[in-house]
């Protein structure tokens, strides 16, 4: 399979502060990719560089080249919202909008002039594992909805746009086991579709959902390579020191 | 030895820590009770005089044979004329300075400066602002004494907290919200007006209504600006002088001929102008509550 998302030479510093050291990754189409490593080493920085969110930070400075297909998505006539229109995220906690199930879906394709019929939210809805359970409130305001339920609801309005990745940052910490083991499973079954990169600290999730593993470490990567391998033989000492919880 | 030492401390310590205890609830309960006393005098004092004068009559005929009949028409229409002019000042300017502070700018020294000079202006007192007003509107624009002039330095009176609560109100909003909206491909500027605007509109309703009821009280601004001591007929327009609840009750109590005859006239504006601000404050309850329920 091609290589759907990839950084070259990527570095990212705020400030003074080097986050990112010279990476380079790949993330292969249909594939789901989990970066792992202790907190501050960079992953979530590395996640949110992907789809441009980093523009916001003034402080923020940005070398190398991050490529989706053959575009490169900091090149000078790309435009973030498109960008962010073909890789879509799904943040930490669920931050659906102050409007109704219908409404967080419709919004995104609204704003990018896309069609947004009720079949299309249905769609994205289903895709989500969602549909059956709010069928028939669309119009409820999203955030009666349960944190798992606002989380698949965040996944679908992500979906809805039909972009090529998918990042998601923590999706599960903020959510209990059932909730997390459904939105698990529905990431599984989002991989035939979309590329998906995802940062968790849950190592059980990780060697659950991912085909490749990336372990991160001060703005390093230090090692990678399928999910199995990486967790059953790592070649790196720091790799094995983490995944058997002597640091985190 | 120890243990004795610390009962005997615990002894000497639990009659103390109990009259302090009760030194300091007296004194909170106190001062509480204390404020609500004096609010309730001047409440009863106003509704005890001004409600016997209040009459459908009163409010919707004109003062007559020179105030010290008839009723308060002409006052009410020009605080309410009034307020709305300084709403239409006050408002777009308000928050649109507020969504740039807040949203736009960077946090460095300029920015630090322009938020400390406008918490600093909503301190200066409103006579000042009625002194700038009369110099700038009234003579250096030549609006003259009149509703316009009055209405863009009750605006600029008011800007200062319709900033300062509007920016409180979007501070509120998590950046997880804003990044929510960028991430499915929106614009600042849409994620603004579409996500961050809307869920802090309650906040921001909420300090308008506020400021502008206490804009509706004012006197000072107003005296030099544009505010009548006596206008026999309704019409207003906004070039012209016009007749202000506060103004005419100020007018009533201290600058008429006589003073004894138009006491009740002066309750009875008290009374209305007492009315009307609570209204206000209602509103801006009942908006808070309305938004909230909706948020749930």
């Amino acid at each position: 399979m091609k290589n759907k998302l990839s950084a070259e030479n990527l570095r990212i510093s705020f400030g003074t502060k080097d986050v990112l050291k010279d990476i380079n990754v790949s993330f292969r189409e249909h594939e789901i990719t989990a970066l792992i490593g202790p907190s501050g080493c960079g992953k979530s920085t590395l996640l949110r560089s992907f789809n441009r969110m980093h523009d916001l930070s003034a402080d923020a400075k940005i070398t190398g080249t991050i490529k989706l297909d053959d575009t490169d998505i900091y090149g000078n006539d790309m435009h973030a919202t498109e960008i962010r229109k073909r890789i879509g995220m799904v943040f930490q906690k669920a931050n659906p909008f102050a409007k109704s199930i219908y409404e967080n879906i419709t919004y995104g394709l609204k704003i990018n002039n896309l069609p947004h019929s009720k079949d299309i939210v249905e769609k994205a809805l289903r895709e989500a594992f969602l549909w059956e359970e709010v069928k028939d409130d669309l119009k409820m305001p999203a955030t009666r909805l349960s944190g798992g339920q606002q989380q698949r609801l965040c996944i679908a309005r992500a979906v809805a746009l039909r972009p090529e990745v998918i990042l998601m940052d923590e999706p599960c910490s903020a959510l209990d086991p059932v909730s997390t083991l459904k939105i698990e499973e529905l990431i599984s079954s989002l991989k035939d579709r979309y590329t998906i990169v995802i940062v968790t600290h849950n190592m059980q999730q990780a060697q659950r959902i991912a085909d490749k593993t990336i372990f991160m470490y001060l703005g390093e990567v230090k090692e990678e390579g399928p999910t199995t391998s990486l967790f059953e033989d790592p070649k790196h000492e720091l790799t094995s020191n983490y995944i058997n919880g002597q640091f985190g | 030895m120890a243990s004795i030492l610390s009962t005997d401390s615990e002894n000497i310590m639990q009659p103390k820590n109990k009259l302090s205890s009760i030194l300091e609830w007296g004194t909170l309960v106190g001062s509480t009770i204390l404020v609500c006393f004096f609010l309730l005098v001047i409440l009863w004092e106003i509704f005890s005089k001004g409600s016997s004068v209040i009459t459908w009559e009163f409010i919707r005929s004109l003062p007559t044979e020179g105030m010290t009949k008839g009723g308060i028409l002409t006052p009410i229409i020009g605080t309410v004329m009034l307020t709305l002019l300084t709403a239409l000042f006050s408002i777009p300017f308000g928050v649109c300075c507020a969504i740039y502070l807040n949203e736009y700018a960077e946090s460095n020294w300029l920015t630090r400066l322009i938020r400390a000079s406008i918490r600093n202006l909503s301190g200066v007192p409103s006579i000042i602002y009625g002194l700038f007003g009369l110099a700038l509107f009234v003579q250096g624009l030549q609006l003259g004494t009149s509703l316009l002039a009055a209405g863009l330095t009750l605006g600029l009176l008011s800007l200062p907290y319709i900033i300062t609560t509007t920016e409180e109100a979007l501070l509120r909003i998590p950046n997880s919200t804003r990044e929510a909206a960028l991430a499915v491909g929106a614009t600042k500027f849409e994620t603004i007006k579409d996500i961050v605007l809307p869920s802090s509109m309650s906040g921001i309703l909420t300090g308008v209504v506020l400021t502008l009821s206490r804009a509706a009280g004012e006197t000072a601004p107003i005296l030099f600006t544009g505010a009548a001591f006596y206008i026999n007929q309704t019409s207003v327009s906004v070039n012209q002088e016009f007749m202000a609840l506060p103004y005419h009750l100020y007018m009533l109590s201290t600058q008429h001929q006589s003073i004894d005859e138009v006491r009740p006239i002066a309750y009875g504006t008290a009374l209305v102008l007492v009315i009307v601000v609570f209204l206000m404050n209602l509103t801006a309850f009942y908006i808070r509550y309305t938004y909230r329920q909706h948020e749930k």
